[in-house]
């Protein structure tokens, strides 16, 4: 099956590790990642005034493509592009007035009136692979590797796009279980790390990090799984500044979902940019023997 | 502190254009607080969550704009997930930004950013510091 792609640029840039391994990934379950030919960045967040229409109209331009290329629906990886394309095409579907005053100005795009639905790699792994369908084609199961899911924000807020339970997600885990991994529950997963403050405050982006990372080392976790290119740069680039900071700190891989999934469909450390993550894995995944 | 409440104050352009561009109703707040119970920036910030709205339905606007918090809002979404009262505080957090940065003044300055610091940061965070805090 192929499915249309939109990768938004942090995944062309700093988290090809996210792309490629998501890509092998779902190839070798079966489904072809195809990916945009014309493709803008969506401006990363949504809009959250009512009177600025102008900054909906980057994501909509992507439907708009996604629609021309004649597909029904279209994939994201990056958590911030699904949240943005997401609630763009809520907003042109349900509200009559905006979609009108938003088609009359793009004049030079047909009129769209949010017929693309966007969905997250999560959601296809859950709803169209299904978690049997991911563990029978397990071929390194990920035992003895104990991981804590991180949500974040944009997967689960707001309520009308969250991909699974506001409060008490657990899509990440049954996926994590499916791989074979042991899972740690942690108070912190769906707590923001701080997100485009890290610019502007980066202070207390690293008060963020270190109250969630210090959390998942409590609950007994041996590494962080995400699913954003943001959380995975403020939670792991300035580890060693935590490790500064506060002494009794343990550095913590990052891994992004899909680069746990590459390796135990068997598809090796290659794919997986290892190479790419703030904290290496890789001693972790040796010392379980998961790679060598 | 002390506050003077006045009819101009409450009902001053300013309270009206926050309503306007949140979308949002502000006297339905019961400040119950469970907005700042929640919020991942609080202990940044030198007024809670919940302050700030009681202080732009009061028409304070000064007092807001002396105060940090609503430049360490990072969006998250945590208190509009949470409110009680429906209230969606992080649009009330973005009508206030936007009323400065609309007067063109930057939160972020991009130009005092060091080049090294910009190699190392991701697009994603760029372009959303830069969306989020720049006019
Ligand atoms: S959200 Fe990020 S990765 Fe997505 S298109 Fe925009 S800046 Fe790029
Ligand atoms: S980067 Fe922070 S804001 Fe984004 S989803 Fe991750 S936790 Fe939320
Ligand atoms: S949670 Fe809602 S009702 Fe309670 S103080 Fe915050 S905005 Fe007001
Ligand atoms: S959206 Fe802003 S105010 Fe609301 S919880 Fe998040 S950081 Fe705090």
């Amino acid at each position: 099956m192929d499915l249309s792609y939109y990768p938004g640029c942090t995944l062309k840039t700093k988290s090809k590790n996210l792309e490629d391994s998501a890509i092998a990934s779902m190839t070798a379950l079966g489904i072809n990642l195809v990916e945009l030919p014309r493709w803008n960045c969506c401006g990363t967040v949504y809009s959250l005034a009512d009177d600025d229409l102008v900054h909906h109209l980057a994501p909509l331009r992507n439907l708009i493509r996604v629609k021309e290329e004649g597909n029904g629906r279209v994939l994201t990886l990056c958590s911030f592009c699904y949240n943005t394309l997401k609630r763009a095409n809520l907003l042109i579907k349900n509200d009559q007035e905006k979609r009108n005053t938003i088609n009359s100005f793009m004049e030079e795009e047909a009129d769209y009136e949010g017929e693309v639905e966007v969905v997250h790699l999560l959601q296809i792994l859950r709803d169209e692979i299904g978690w049997e369908g991911v563990s029978e084609k397990v071929v390194v199961p990920l035992q003895g590797l104990k991981v804590a899911p991180y949500y974040g924000c944009t997967l689960l807020r707001p309520q009308e796009v969250a991909i699974d339970q506001v409060e008490r997600p657990t899509i990440m885990q049954q996926l994590l279980q499916s791989l074979g991994a042991e899972v740690v529950d942690f108070p912190f997963a769906t707590e923001c790390c701080g997100s485009f403050q890290i610019v502007g405050n980066p202070e207390f982006v690293l008060d963020c990090a270190w109250n969630i990372l210090s959390s998942a080392l409590r609950w007994g976790a041996e590494a962080l799984v995400v699913s954003c290119p943001l959380c995975d740069f403020n939670l792991g680039q300035r580890q060693r500044e935590i490790s500064n900071r506060y002494s009794e700190f343990r550095e913590m891989p990052i891994l992004y979902f899909t680069q746990l999934l590459a390796l135990s469909l068997g598809l090796g450390a290659e794919v997986c940019r290892f190479d790419l993550n703030y904290v290496d894995p890789r001693p972790l995944l040796e010392s379980k023997g998961l790679i060598r | 502190m002390r506050i003077e409440i006045s009819a101009k104050r409450l009902q001053s352009d300013f309270v009206k254009k926050v309503e306007e561009i949140s979308g949002q109703t502000l006297p339905s707040c019961y400040q119950c607080g469970k907005c700042s119970a929640g919020c991942p920036m609080s202990f940044a910030m030198d007024l809670l969550p919940n302050q700030i709205i009681h202080l732009v339905r009061l028409g304070l606007e000064e007092d807001i704009a002396k105060s940090k918090t609503i430049w360490l809002c990072a969006s998250c979404l945590t208190c509009s997930v949470r409110c009680p009262r429906g209230v969606d505080l992080s649009r009330i957090m973005e009508a206030l930004r936007l009323i400065t940065l609309r007067k063109n003044i930057d939160y972020v300055e991009p130009s005092r950013i060091a080049a090294e610091i910009i190699a190392e940061l991701p697009q994603i965070a760029l372009v959303s510091s830069f969306r989020k805090l720049t006019a």
